[in-house]
């Protein structure tokens, strides 16, 4: 397996092999599906949206549904306005939604379709019926990667929906970042375990881990509600988790309506989820509530019986930015030594908040952004590691090196019931250290020399 | 069913309602069908199944060479999305490099879009050709590439002189066509222009065939390939399901073509026939009546008593040990109904495996054929290209001068054809379907809904956006592209594990817990 790849490595500029990214428009589908009663809509030749939504769908195990303007050659040449107004038309008329978020591929990014001037237009003919709302991002795939797309599309639904009233609301907004639908449960319960009325923008849970009851939602019960979106402009402050996905909707707000943002990386471990407690904090009447206390503290108490396992481990880390800062910082927490560090996105502040992260603790460690599962398996053979925590596309070099894999991030295709535990809060810490001790303990079981395979670990 | 189609199409927009009209038709009179609109755009906004040309050419076709570089130039989507995503097996010989657990591709950023992409794909074929040393690399192109005039052909003769192997383009932009048929088309022509007839050293062995049209989904060619050999025949090549580039380059030096995708491979029968003088058949091996009925076909072209006898025999001991299982499923499946919505082939060829266990498909559509895998092939020189297909070339293709060898001469043919033997004559799959079933092409998830709620199939066989849709309605559903992840069905030995995956679908205990029991009794 993969055995084209060699310990030599060789220089490149030109060739990706094997990406740890991929491209903006299914980032904006992901989060559109946050939006309660939203059709996602594809702006491009049909190929992308039958490509994102079955990848979504391999990751949740779950219907994903968007329609797309099927661009032909003609219109690729001549502009999608005619595509997009009867897709709208149709859209409307048979799937009724009360928004359509549009997003738009590399083809009419190239072509330069201006989808405001079109909508508008659209509407003018009567394509889009009164009260029903239209709103649009654009998504250039040659731009960033899906956590750009899903930044973009955040930062596109305040722009288009939230309002200022001027009548301040006893509430915070939080952007979760491109999380899996648990992550975001996780974060709404956190935020009513301290008694702050929070909108989560986007919201996929009960979107995209949905019951089997016997009846299709086109738009599930989930999503954040629209009246809730538009309220965000009166809220009290926004926190962004995660600085690639949320930072930039954050401070869009912040710079319309004045809603302070704050800026958090994704609260996983005990760190990052004690500063996200910290933070709301600030506008909690009850303070920390006990049982959140008590779940830290079962956490604490998890990391010290099993710190033995976790000392000195080599880790390496591939994934999406804020997760990869994220999870690098838990992994030091655990006393583990996080030795490579990569990113398939682009963003110098990738690197700088590792450097700063990891230079006092592991001085040696290769982070890189932009880099690749290639480049990975080389550090690998030349360098080898305990434990690999990547997405699904670190399976090959698990099984080919050897290595105990812990599958975070997405997308994850080939394990199910990801969508239903969080990774973040002190109850996802525990599940990581569940999986990820156990990882090694298997490989333990199944290798270690028949005297030593023990019954008590 | 006059009722459920005017059900379907009563919610759509005057102008979505005449188009969808003419995609969706009831099957009245399967002996002459209808004419059905087929291979048309697709109508925007509407949810389609259907995927790009790109898809059809490197995800499908040539995606699986297992000892071919694969290179997309684009943005990293279309490489990512398109790795390891279909079920293409291969098992290169021991140390030779598997390139399909490898993504590659030029990765385009804004700067390549601005200045042209060019430079960087010369780039990423060199580095490529440093790293793996591959025989033969393709270059695939994507939607912006046609756009901002990247001449990929042009880079990759370069790249083929400065390197010394075969280097070759694809112009497989997602927005050519209306599906991933075009991409067929295009790869069709690609591979027969670049790589077919490269090498003249035949194969050993008796009766030499290729088959066109096999992918190797979850090992189906295997199946295959283990059932012919039994049988005495010797496979030179299968277009393209775990073959080598040695084997593509060589696959006209056999003398019999069959072809199982019609849609996906017909162009290149039909060169090879041209330019070779290798004939074509249809076969199917789908199902255990159609996997022995093509044997047959393939025996009788073979004019050997040989081969015909020892065909019966192994056909007598595969169904010997498959009918006990398709019994075993026939006790309980018998009588239900399956619907089917799949690529350009598959919701024809699946129907005779659901039909050996008892069921009946009530409905059935591609997403992206044409109207001769509708209606056969007889309707070909009637069949208009519109304007958004027309750009897709047709290539023009003369007989070789030295190398065109009739496989049989006219007396033989004549014999055969008086005999009931047919060349080139695929019947589509509406004669094989019921009086009054739905024929549904490009289906949109309106009238998947609409099916479910007027028919409630027993299981439907389509992919994997459509599958928890369907499912959460209450309805198992089978993946007929990736097979969910098990198979391979062909043959008589893939026909068992069928038997017992819908055996297993249809009967599950899950459907049954669905609803929770204080909502089935009342309170007490």
């Amino acid at each position: 397996m993969l055995n084209g790849t060699t310990a030599e490595i060789a220089e490149r500029k030109a060739l990706r092999i094997n990406a740890a990214k991929t491209c903006q428009p299914i980032g904006a589908m992901y989060a559109s599906l946050g939006i309660h009663g939203c059709m996602p809509h594809s702006h491009g030749s049909q190929g992308c949206c039958s490509y994102h939504r079955s990848h979504l769908t391999r990751h949740f195990k779950e219907p994903v549904i968007a329609t797309t303007s099927s661009f032909t050659e003609g219109a690729s040449v001549f502009g999608g306005l005619a595509n997009l107004t009867q897709a709208l038309r149709n859209i409307f008329t048979i799937y009724n939604p009360d928004i359509v978020a549009v997003h738009t591929t590399c083809l009419s990014e190239v072509i330069g379709d201006d989808i405001p001037t079109i909508v508008k237009r659209a509407r003018e003919e009567g394509a889009i019926p009164e009260g029903k709302l239209v709103i649009h991002t654009n998504t250039p795939s040659f731009v960033g990667s899906h956590v750009t797309g899903f930044s973009n599309m955040v930062a596109s639904i305040i722009k288009y929906l939230a309002e200022k009233t001027g009548e301040a609301r006893n509430q915070v907004n939080v952007i979760p970042g491109f999380v899996e639908p648990a992550d975001m449960r996780e974060i709404k319960r956190i935020c009513a375990l301290l008694g702050v009325p929070a909108v989560v923008l986007p919201d996929t849970s009960a979107v995209l881990d949905g019951p089997l009851d016997g009846e299709y939602q086109m738009y599930p019960k989930g999503g954040t509600t629209i009246p809730a979106i538009k309220s965000m402009g009166d809220s009290l402050a926004t926190f962004a988790l995660g600085h690639f996905a949320s930072h930039g909707p954050a401070v869009s707000l912040e710079v319309k309506h004045q809603v302070p943002a704050g800026l958090l990386e994704l609260p996983i471990g005990v760190a990052a989820t004690d500063a996200f407690v910290q933070a709301l904090r600030a506008y909690s009447p009850s303070g920390v509530a006990e049982e959140l206390e008590t779940e830290r503290g079962r956490l604490v108490d998890m990391m010290s019986d099993m710190q033995q396992y976790f000392h000195e481990k080599r880790v390496a880390v591939a994934g999406d930015p804020d997760h990869v800062i994220a999870l690098v910082q838990f992994l030091l927490e655990l006393g583990a030594k996080p030795v490579y560090a990569i990113t398939g996105s682009r963003g110098n502040h990738f690197e700088t908040r590792l450097h700063e992260i990891l230079d006092p603790v592991v001085p040696d460690a290769i982070i890189k952004q932009s880099a690749d599962f290639f480049e990975l398996h080389q550090w690998i053979k030349n360098g080898p590691v305990d434990l690999l925590v990547a997405n699904t596309y670190g399976k090959h070099i698990a099984r080919v090196e050897n290595i105990p894999f812990v599958r975070v991030g997405f997308p994850i295709l080939d394990r199910v019931g990801h969508r239903f535990y969080p990774t973040v809060g002190y109850a996802g810490a525990i599940r990581l250290i569940d999986l990820m001790v156990n990882a090694l303990f298997d490989k333990k079981d199944r290798e270690c020399p028949e005297e030593w395979f023990e019954l008590v670990m | 069913p006059n009722a459920a189609r005017d059900e379907m199409l009563k919610i759509y927009p005057d102008k979505t309602r005449r188009k969808r009209a003419k995609q969706l038709l009831v099957n009245d009179d399967p002996e002459k069908p209808a004419e059905i609109g087929a291979n048309s755009r697709t109508i925007p906004g509407i949810i389609t199944q259907r995927g790009c040309t790109y898809a059809g050419c490197r995800g499908v076709v040539i995606g699986p060479m297992h000892d071919v570089l694969h290179i997309t130039h684009g943005p990293i989507g279309c490489s990512f999305y398109s790795w390891q995503t279909r079920r293409n097996l291969a098992r290169p010989a021991p140390g030779q490099i598997n390139y399909l657990q490898y993504s590659m591709t030029t990765d385009m950023t804004e700067e390549e879009i601005i200045f042209g992409g060019e430079k960087k794909l010369a780039a990423a074929i060199r580095e490529a050709y440093r790293i793996f040393k591959p025989k033969a690399i393709a270059v695939y192109a994507t939607c912006p590439v046609g756009l901002i005039g990247d001449d990929i052909h042009t880079v990759c003769r370069q790249a083929k002189a400065e390197l010394g192997i075969n280097i070759f383009g694809f112009s497989c932009e997602g927005y050519k066509g209306v599906s991933q048929s075009a991409g067929h088309h295009i790869a069709n022509n690609g591979v027969f222009k670049h790589m077919v007839g490269l090498n003249d050293t035949p194969d050993a062995g008796e009766f030499r065939i290729n088959i066109l049209g096999e992918y190797n989904i979850g090992g189906d060619a295997w199946e295959i390939d283990t059932l012919l050999r039994k049988c005495g025949i010797h496979v030179t090549a299968t277009l393209s399901g775990d073959i080598s580039y040695e084997q593509v380059t060589r696959c006209h030096t056999a003398d019999l073509n069959v072809v199982q995708c019609h849609r996906s491979i017909n162009y290149m029968a039909d060169m090879m026939e041209t330019k070779f003088g290798i004939p074509w058949i249809k076969v199917n091996f789908i199902g255990a009546s159609s996997t022995a009925k093509s044997l047959r076909k393939i025996a009788r072209y073979f004019e050997s008593k040989k081969l015909a006898d020892r065909v019966e025999e192994v056909i007598a001991q595969e169904m010997a040990a498959l009918r006990p299982v398709q019994e075993e499923a026939r006790k309980r499946c018998q009588g239900k109904t399956a619907a089917l919505f799949v690529g350009g082939s598959r919701a024809h060829h699946y129907q005779d495996l659901f039909r050996d266990i008892g069921m009946t498909t009530i409905a059935a559509g591609y997403e992206f054929a044409h109207r001769d895998d509708y209606e056969g092939r007889k309707v070909l020189p009637t069949i208009k290209v519109d304007a958004d297909s027309r750009n897709i070339e047709e290539i023009e293709v003369e007989p070789d001068p030295t190398r065109f060898r009739p496989r049989k001469t006219a007396e033989q043919n004549a014999a055969l054809e008086a005999g009931g033997f047919s060349y080139r004559d695929y019947e589509g799959m509406m004669r094989e379907m019921k009086k009054g079933s739905l024929v549904i092409d490009d289906i949109s998830h309106h009238e998947i809904e609409k099916l479910i709620e007027l028919y409630k199939p027993d299981v439907i066989g389509s992919g994997i956006k459509e599958k928890f849709v369907i499912e959460k309605m209450g309805v198992p559903c089978k993946q007929l592209h990736s097979y969910d992840y098990g198979g391979p069905y062909a043959a008589f030995t893939g026909a068992a594990n069928f038997y017992r995956e819908i055996d297993r679908m249809v009967n599950t205990k899950v459907w049954k817990l669905v609803t929770p029991p204080w909502k089935r009794e009342p309170q007490v």
